[in-house]
Formats: structure tokens, C-alpha cells, sequence
């Protein structure tokens, strides 16, 4: 890194120093800045430049053109979004999408951040998509669960399993700090041995094997058999990290509690709950951002959600060769929630650094 | 002030409560296990494990040693088993080298790589495991027919899979060259982290671990000539025979796919965690280090690398024990792994219950063997008072 007499630009200087500081590095950046350079064109190139996009775009023009052939999204998007809703009602699927997206910009808020708020904003959501998807009031036309697809399938399951896994984590985790030593044994092994099973055959166990050991009173429909699945292993997950929380806050807090005479449930919910969870923030958003990409995997017990969706929509005869659009435009869709939620959590996170700081 | 009645006694309520809460787990399962013997009745079959030496009369697309549809079930989970093994050995080592090179060019100083390994992480990272899965099964999958095969260097590549140069021996052989290979590297492993090789000098503790190397090298050389059949190649390259392809080592779409969506989406994971844990390390270690006058090799290999390791191990094993996991979405393409033989084995027998047994028992094996290895080898390596607390 020897300082250039005749480099006089500072910043030049810093430049040089941090790309070509040796010949390795030198090496290196021109190798890296060759992949990103090239990788980057030759996808704008197939995308956009050579893509086309007109809907009747056969597949002899798409190939004549040479990119990119989004004429399978503009012919097929209905069917990746809302599967196999009844075509004339998929309006109300779309608005129930969209009170999804909106509810999870509300809980980013930080005004929103009090329990009873967040609790009336993802009750009162869930109510919502659920009247608008399943129909039967307000004159809606009621549509049964298994015509329910595509977009909105995968953003129910995530909405459901969050919904109800957050309060059997945070049963899970107090029954686990519990000082009755049964109880406190008995969830601990119960939350290893989930933790330890894959998710794919807790939802196998649920969706198949649980009609089978429960009587036909309490089986219920296999999508809500499978969320409870989902939810169980949410559950699991949280309450590790919530423990993790509760271990993070200083004894004394409780003890002060309990000289003051709180009882349990004032002790749990006023004193060390709020701070476990502020604790936990970072550990729980990246949680539900795992459970959003993991709702894709009730494809294997045979959902239709969004990739099961954009499977079928390319699958059919004459756009078997689109496949990569296909692909592209539902990980676009997953990239955007997951992307957009682990960034928050990034900011999250800076934030309560920055506060501890100051302290 | 009169005794407080025995209900309202802590002890008692202490004991009743556990007791209540034992009373619900178990009427929870004796009401499964009593419904799943009148459905069974219903079906006119017996619950057991009986079925466990019946032949399963279907075919596995799979397996590392020879199967049949006359061979029993266990023997399938055995080979089930034996698979979600072998991927998860080709999917760890993969992720790990994978994540080596990006978090080090995130951790590194150029910022060209810098931005390189972050667009990797950020893509491979913010998109679920099955939606690449599927992605490259499709891509494995619409590769030309085996007459139109693409070929270059001695590789195939066809909607059929993969073909690469192989060695010119028998399968038995290839098989016992594998065998040799993980008993070596597990000896290896229980070489480095046993209690009782610690005090050992380190000149032989290098030699020994020499020494593991050169016998398993050699029973592999051994095996590899035992099994080659004399006159012919040592090295086979596929080629087009007719409508199929001969020699060479076939990679299945469903292996190609699987493994490749579980090493760069893990590597994308162990990334993020290798760069945690060059953040770990001090600034005043590199410092102290420079100042002695090591070279920029020497402060990489000798004081950041063995810190870093030591900061990132405890994550890494959880990762390790995720990707372990993660080998159950073979059944999404059409893997035998141990999930889907159990999955198969559930339709075609009925056991339902003994199967979800076994399955439970299966995973939970695998699993705490891996972590309790590795929460070993984090506690040979631990610097002393030092050790970062990881259950056993």
C-alpha cells in the first residue's frame, strides 16, 4: 500500500488502496466485479432487454426473441396467485392479501407496539381475511376451504400459525421456567424432541397420521389439522428463544415484583414478558420470517399455496419450457416479504443498540 | 388464626397441579393409542412390529447398497437412513466450504467481494429451501434426452442426470472405499476431540493423526485394486450407447437438485455465521498480533481463523442439525431419504403409529449424535474459562 506521489485525489488514492491494495486483491476484485458485472447483464439482458411481454406471445416468438417469456405470468398470473378460487370471487381474495400485507406493516409500527393494540390489529385481520375468504356473510358466496390457493393460501398459513403459535410459545416457555419440577422437566423434553423432528413430518404426522389416533369429533379439516402443526413447531422454536429472554433479564426485576406482593399473572404480564420480549425482538422476527418461507413446504402434503401454484401454471402442455418466469416471478414474491421483514429486523435491531448505548 | 384447610396448602396445590398436568398428557396419549387400536380393528390388522421383517414389495430409485422389492422393512429404513446420511454429509461439506469463501469475502477488506458474497447471501438466503429445490429439479430435469446429451471433458449432462468420470472398479468396492472413508474420518474426529489423547504431545498427536490418514488411504487403494477387474480402464467416461448412456458414475436428478439447493442455501446460512465470528474477534488480538510482526498469513492462520472458529462452532452446530433436517424435502422430488421411506412404508403398510415411532426415534438419534459430537469437539477446542455455554 505505498502512497502514489502523482495520485494527488485523495479518494482515488483510498480507491486504489481498497481494490488493487495488493495483486491478490487486485485479482480479486477484478474477479468479482466481472461476475456481478456479468451475472447482472446477462439476467437484465434475458429479463427485460430480449423478454417479452405481450400476452399471446407464443413460444416460437419468445424463443425468436431470445429472452425472457413473461407471457406465461401474463396469461397465468390468476392461477399462481389465487389457485383455484372461483374466477368471478378472486377479487375478495386479492383484498384479503392485501389486509394481510397491511396488517404486518401495522405491527412494524412502533406506535402499534402495546399488547392490547397488536392483539386487536391480528384478531380483528385474521377475522377479516377469514370472512372474506371463506364467505357465508354479508351476502358473500361461501367458498370452501379446499378451493382456497396460491397467494392467499400461503399468507393465511402464515398469518394462522403466527396467530396461534405466539401464545403456545409463551405458554410453553413459563411452563418450562416453572419451579414445579414436573411440568418444568416434562415441556422441556417435549419442546427438544419438536425441535429436534423436522417440520416436514410434524405436518405429515398432522395432515395424515392424526385422523388416524383422534376420534372423527376432534380431527377437523386437514388445512387447520396442519396449521396447528405449523404452529406447534413455531411454538417450539419461539419459546427457546423467548427463554433465552427471560434469562436475559435480571432476577431482582422478578423479586422486586414479588416483595411487592404482584401476583403470578401481574408479575408475568407487567414485569417480565414486556422485557423478555424486547429482549427476544431480533430472535423472534428472524423466527417468523423463517415460518413465512417455511409455509411453502405444506406443498408436499398437498396444498396448493403459492409454489404448488406456480408449479400447476407452468406444468400444462404449452408452457412447460417457461419454467424459470415461472420460478422467477413467485421468488420475486417471497424475495420481497422476506427481504423486506429481515431488513426491519436489521433496523430493529440497530435501534436497540443505539438506545443501550446511550444508556 | 386457624390452620389454613389442606386445599389451600402450597405443597398440596404444588402436587396436585403436576399431578393433573401428568393426568392430561397421559389420558391425551391413552386416547390415541385406544383410537388407533379400534381403527386398526376396523382394518382387520394388528399393531406390532411384526411387519418390520415382511418383504415391502415396492422399489427404492435410491440406495447405496443393493435393494429389492423382496427385501424386508428394515432393511428400506436401514438404506433410508443410510441415505439422509449420505446427503447430509455431501450437504454439510458442501454448505461449509460454500459459506468458508463468502463469509470471508464479507469479512475481508476488498469491497468488490464484499458485494459479491452480500447479493449471494441475500438471494440464496431470502428464498425458501423448496422453492430452489424445486427450481433446480426443473432446470435437472429439462436438461435435452440422453441421445442429445450435452458433453464436455469426459461430463454428460441429460434430463437423466449427471454423468461424470468414475473409477473403473466394482460397486462392492466403491462401497468399501466409502466404508473406509467415514470410519477414517470418524476416527479422525474422536482422534482430535477424546479426552484421553489431550495430554498427549503434540508431535504425536500430528503423527497419529497421520497415521489414521495413511490406513485409511490405504485400505481405500486396497479395496480400489481388489475390485478393478484386470484389462479394462481405470478411469470410465460415459459415453452414448444406443438410447442410454454407459460408464462413468450416474448423479440422479433428484441427488443433483437436493444437494445443490441444500449447499448454497446452507451456504448462504454458515456465510452469515463464519462472518459473525471473524466480528468476534477482538480487534486488540489482530493488533497485538500485527505488532509482534506476523505476517498477514500468520495473523489469518494462527490468531483470526482459530478464534473465529472457536466464536462460531456453537452456531454452526445448530445450523448443522437444521440441514441434517432440511434432507427431508427429497420427498418433494423424489429422494429415498429416511423420511420418505417411512412416508412410503406408512401408505403401503398401515403402521402408522409404529412408523411415526420409528421415524421420531430415527431423528432424534441422528440429531443428538451430531450435536453431542460436535458439542465435543467445541469442548476440546474451547479456550480454558472461556467456553461458551452449549448443552450437551
Amino acid at each position: 500500500m505505498t502512497a502514489q506521489p502523482y495520485l494527488s485525489n485523495r479518494r482515488l488514492q483510498r480507491i486504489r488502496a481498497e481494490y488493487f491494495g495488493s495483486a491478490g486483491s487486485g485479482l480479486l476484485t477484478l474477479i468479482s466485479l466481472g461476475l456481478i458485472i456479468g451475472i447482472g447483464w446477462a439476467v437484465l439482458n434475458w429479463a427485460l432487454l430480449r423478454g417479452s411481454f405481450t400476452a399471446t406471445a407464443t413460444q416460437a416468438e419468445c424463443m425468436a426473441k431470445g429472452g425472457a417469456c413473461w407471457s406465461v405470468i401474463a396469461v397465468r398470473w390468476r392461477v399462481i396467485l389465487f389457485g383455484i378460487y372461483p374466477y368471478e370471487e378472486q377479487w375478495r381474495s386479492a383484498i384479503a392479501c392485501a389486509v394481510v400485507v397491511v396488517m404486518t406493516i401495522l405491527s412494524c409500527l412502533p406506535v402499534m407496539w402495546r399488547f392490547w393494540r397488536l392483539a386487536a390489529v391480528w384478531g380483528l385481520g385474521t377475522a377479516a381475511f377469514y370472512i372474506l375468504m371463506r364467505g357465508g356473510y354479508f351476502g358473500l358466496i361461501p367458498v370452501d376451504e379446499q378451493q382456497w390457493g396460491g397467494l392467499a393460501l400461503t399468507l393465511f398459513l402464515f398469518v394462522t400459525t403466527s396467530v396461534l403459535g405466539m401464545p403456545m410459545a409463551i405458554g410453553l416457555a413459563l411452563m418450562r421456567r416453572s419451579d414445579l419440577p414436573v411440568i418444568a422437566r416434562v415441556t422441556g423434553i417435549i419442546i427438544d424432541t419438536i425441535r429436534s423432528l423436522p417440520l416436514l413430518s410434524i405436518l405429515f404426522a398432522f395432515a395424515i397420521v392424526l385422523p388416524f389416533v383422534l376420534p372423527d369429533a376432534l380431527t377437523g379439516d386437514k388445512l387447520y389439522r396442519v396449521i396447528w402443526g405449523g404452529a406447534l413447531f413455531f411454538a417450539a422454536y419461539e419459546a427457546e428463544i423467548l427463554r433465552g429472554g427471560f434469562q436475559g433479564i435480571s432476577k431482582g426485576q422478578e423479586e422486586a415484583a414479588k416483595a411487592l406482593g404482584l401476583p403470578y399473572w401481574h408479575r408475568i404480564s407487567r414485569i417480565v414478558l414486556p422485557q423478555a420480549f424486547r429482549l427476544a425482538l431480533p430472535a423472534t422476527i428472524n423466527q417468523i420470517v423463517i415460518t413465512f418461507m417455511e409455509t411453502s413446504l405444506v406443498v408436499v402434503v398437498g396444498f396448493v399455496e403459492l409454489l404448488a401454484a406456480g408449479n400447476t401454471a407452468y406444468q400444462t402442455g404449452e408452457w412447460k419450457f417457461a419454467y424459470v418466469e415461472v420460478y422467477a416471478f413467485i421468488s420475486l414474491i417471497y424475495f420481497s416479504f422476506v427481504f423486506g421483514l429481515s431488513r426491519y429486523g436489521a433496523y430493529l435491531e440497530s435501534r436497540m443498540n443505539a438506545g443501550q448505548r446511550k444508556e | 388464626m386457624s390452620p389454613l384447610p389442606f386445599w389451600r396448602s402450597r405443597s398440596v396445590r404444588r402436587i396436585a397441579v403436576q399431578t393433573a398436568f401428568i393426568a392430561i398428557l397421559v389420558a391425551g396419549l391413552g386416547l390415541a393409542i385406544v383410537t388407533a387400536h379400534i381403527n386398526l380393528a376396523a382394518q382387520n390388522m394388528t399393531s406390532g412390529f411384526a411387519f418390520l421383517t415382511k418383504s415391502t414389495a415396492w422399489e427404492m430409485n435410491f440406495a447405496l447398497l443393493p435393494v429389492s422389492r423382496d427385501d424386508p422393512y428394515w432393511w428400506f429404513m436401514l438404506m433410508g437412513v443410510l441415505n439422509t446420511l449420505f446427503m447430509g454429509v455431501i450437504g454439510l461439506s458442501g454448505a461449509t466450504a460454500i459459506g468458508l469463501v463468502v463469509g470471508l469475502m464479507r469479512s475481508g477488506r476488498n469491497p468488490a467481494a464484499r458485494l459479491l458474497g452480500t447479493i449471494y447471501i441475500e438471494v440464496f438466503r431470502n428464498l425458501p429451501l423448496i422453492v430452489q429445490l424445486y427450481f433446480w429439479y426443473a432446470v435437472a430435469t429439462s436438461l435435452p434426452g440422453p441421445r442429445q446429451a450435452l458433453q464436455a471433458h469426459g461430463f454428460l449432462a441429460s434430463s437423466r442426470g449427471i454423468y461424470t468420470p468414475g473409477l473403473g472398479v466394482s460397486y462392492g468396492a466403491a462401497v468399501q472405499m466409502l466404508t473406509a472413508l467415514a470410519v477414517g474420518g470418524l476416527a479422525a474426529v474422536w482422534f482430535v476431540t477424546a479426552q484421553r489423547f489431550r495430554k498427549v504431545e503434540r508431535p504425536a498427536r500430528r503423527a497419529g493423526l497421520w497415521a489414521i490418514l495413511g490406513v485409511t488411504l490405504a485400505t481405500c487403494i486396497l479395496a480400489a485394486v481388489l475390485g478393478h477387474e484386470p484389462g479394462t480402464l481405470w478411469i470410465t467416461t460415459p459415453e452414448l450407447a444406443g438410447l442410454s448412456i454407459k460408464g462413468g458414475v450416474r448423479i440422479q436428478p433428484e441427488i443433483l437438485s437436493l444437494a445443490l439447493a441444500i449447499m448454497l442455501y446452507g451456504g448462504a446460512y454458515v456465510g452469515e455465521i463464519v462472518r459473525g465470528g471473524f466480528k468476534a474477534v477482538g480487534r486488540g488480538q489482530i493488533e497485538a498480533a500485527r505488532a509482534l510482526g506476523l505476517t498477514n498469513w500468520q495473523v489469518f492462520a494462527r490468531v483470526r481463523m482459530p478464534l473465529a472458529f472457536r466464536a462460531m462452532l456453537p452456531i454452526l452446530i445448530n445450523q448443522y442439525v437444521w440441514l441434517i433436517k432440511a434432507t427431508t424435502l427429497g420427498i418433494a422430488v423424489g429422494f429415498s431419504d429416511f423420511f420418505m421411506v417411512i412416508a412410503t412404508s406408512i401408505t403401503h403398510s398401515g403402521q402408522t403409529l409404529e412408523l411415526i415411532g420409528i421415524l421420531m426415534a430415527g431423528f432424534l438419534c441422528i440429531n443428538f449424535t451430531l450435536a453431542a459430537v460436535l458439542n465435543r469437539l467445541n469442548r476440546a477446542i474451547a479456550l480454558k474459562g472461556n467456553l461458551v455455554g452449549v448443552a450437551t
